[in-house]
């Protein structure tokens, strides 16, 4: 419920309950009453300094009255005047909140239609991308193009010249007749080509999206694999209606093999016991149940709910490409394109085999704290003489520890990340220099 | 001026017909049909016009246009290039495009244009 998540909101619901007047809160962290007026009403943003001075005055923790200040719905926002491309009134970025505070539902439906964009321009790049390097498509277009233009210039001689040598029109005629034998065939192979991607493969969400919405209705744990005896991979994505395309089930199916394995060698029961024992230390579950840490860390973000603690992943191939993602609240993963270059994801693709542990703060108005286990396998699947594929695992708990101030600086990705002086950048921020010290409060 | 083309185009009903209506019109029509040895054959036809296909075998159009276009006896050759793209896609270097398919009266207008010939000239 974006409505009561708002700093604002929170700040006034805190203080009304602990019967604290406006004036004296107002006064104890040294603004105008007038202007905390707004600030509870979600009309001007709330600085970091005065945040804090506000969680000390009203004896609760910062995230208490920030949190939810990444909402999705937020995040939402951000990725839609990033993509604003130089309008003539820039998009208000320094009252987003204020925005979602007056008109949650106006908000919420253009996160929506932003990720909506999204997933359309991502589809229409493929789209396009097949048309132009599909090389059976061009060639076939070359070919009919080749035959219309000749029966459109020979039709057109036969038609318009009267006095034609009886040669000539018998060679014209043939030509014709070839032709049209020609781009019948070629017309016939498209059809063939085209019946036979019949299925919504060029549908407006990727595979891998469809795999997503599946997961996501299901908590990410597959239940059935659970049991002694579980069912064929193939009854357990019948008539799911998320899987729409024959892409999306193979990779369904891949990833149900997946996890089914995972399943045989952490059984539930005795992967739950050593958990409540050891903590989720992905490296010591790994030596105890005798695997490398990338089941462990499979395992532990697709237990059912209720067991363990929240956990994150996500896996990528050798590009860095996203092939699985279970988010957590507090750590966007980027839905297209690259995240931050410094997530330790990235590190141990170059360092397979090597398993490690960073905690880290996730930019944000209110920093997130997480530690990251980041683990890559690479095998060697065509033998001696094929390619080495490399797989990278990225866990991600809550800290659970105090805050050092040693934790590694992170963000999403560049381009909604607020970082500023990031050595690692690789584009500029809409958010620098903008969310600042309430400098774009006032229009 | 000349009345002599030189038509590279590597299909033969194609090139048969464009050279039909181009001789009716009262031009010699010379054709070639592969891109490899088209250069040679340029210098030792000399047309006045040249009518040249993009998508040929051995050599492309574009590749062709460039060389004439560095060789300062080729350079003020007039050429009207066919494309099976767009006519946004036509080569640089090229005295005019035109799309495939295309009306014969188009063909020979242009060529007609670009010649100097001045009866269709836009």
């Amino acid at each position: 419920m974006p409505r009561t998540a708002l700093t604002g909101t929170r700040v006034r619901e805190r203080r009304l309950r602990i019967g604290m007047k406006q004036a004296d809160l107002a006064r104890h962290v040294g603004i105008s009453p007038a202007y905390l007026n707004l600030i509870e009403h979600n009309r001007r943003r709330v600085g970091e300094a005065l945040l804090t001075a506000l969680a000390g005055a009203l004896g609760v923790a910062e995230t208490a009255l920030a949190e939810g200040a990444e909402s999705a719905v937020m995040e939402g926002l951000r990725a839609a005047a990033a993509g604003a491309q130089a309008p003539e009134t820039p998009p208000e970025i320094g009252r987003i909140e204020e925005f979602l505070g007056r008109f949650p539902g106006w908000a919420e439906l253009l996160a929506a239609r932003q990720e909506r964009v999204g997933a359309l321009e991502h589809a229409l790049v493929g789209l396009s991308e097949r048309m132009a390097q599909d090389p059976f498509l061009s060639a076939s277009m070359h070919e009919v193009l080749s035959a219309v233009t000749s029966v459109r210039s020979t039709a057109a001689i036969l038609a318009e010249s009267e006095d034609m040598e009886p040669e000539w029109r018998a060679r014209f005629h043939a030509n014709i007749h070839e032709d049209s034998i020609r781009l019948s065939e070629a017309a016939q192979a498209l059809v063939a080509y085209i019946d036979s991607t019949e299925e919504s493969e060029t549908g407006l969400s990727s595979p891998q999206e469809e795999v997503e919405s599946w997961l996501a209705r299901t908590d990410y744990h597959l239940a059935a694999l659970e049991r002694p005896q579980p069912p064929a991979p193939e009854a357990m994505i019948e008539g799911i209606p998320d899987l729409a395309s024959g892409a999306a089930r193979q990779l369904a199916l891949a990833h149900i093999a997946r996890s089914r394995a995972d399943a045989q060698r952490l059984p539930l029961g005795p992967f739950t016991a050593a958990l409540a024992e050891d903590g989720p230390d992905p490296a010591r579950l790994a030596a105890r149940f005798g695997v490398t840490p990338g089941p462990v860390f499979r395992r532990l973000a697709t237990l059912p709910r209720g067991v363990g603690g929240a956990a994150g992943l996500v896996i990528c191939d050798a590009a860095g490409a996203m092939t699985f993602r279970r988010p957590l609240p507090g750590f966007a993963l980027p839905r297209f394109g690259a995240a931050c270059p410094l997530w330790p994801l990235y590190e141990v693709l170059a360092r397979p085999g090597t398993l490690i542990r960073v905690p880290v703060e996730m930019a944000g108005r209110v920093p997130h704290r997480f530690v990251l286990y980041a683990f890559a396998e690479a095998r060697h699947p065509g033998g001696w003489d094929g390619p080495q594929v490399v797989e990278a695992m990225m866990l991600i708990l809550p800290a659970t520890a105090a805050r050092t101030g040693s934790e590694r600086a992170i963000g999403p990705a560049c381009r909604i990340c607020p970082r500023p002086g990031c050595v690692a950048r690789r584009e500029p921020s809409i958010l620098i220099g903008v969310e600042g010290e309430d400098r774009a409060a006032i229009p | 001026m000349g009345r002599q083309v030189l038509l590279i185009e590597d299909e033969p009903h194609i090139a048969e017909a464009i050279r039909y209506v181009l001789a009716r019109d009262g031009w010699e029509v010379r054709h070639h049909g592969d891109g490899g040895d088209a250069m040679e054959v340029i210098r030792q036809v000399g047309p006045d016009v040249l009518v040249l296909d993009v998508m040929l075998p051995g050599r492309s159009g574009y590749e062709i246009l460039q060389d004439l276009r560095r060789d300062p006896a080729l350079a003020a050759l007039p050429v009207l290039v066919l494309t099976a793209r767009g006519v946004q896609h036509g080569p640089e270097g090229a005295t005019r495009v035109m799309a495939k398919p295309f009306a014969n009266a188009d063909v020979v207008s242009a060529v007609n244009a670009i010649a100097g010939r001045g009866e269709a000239a836009e």
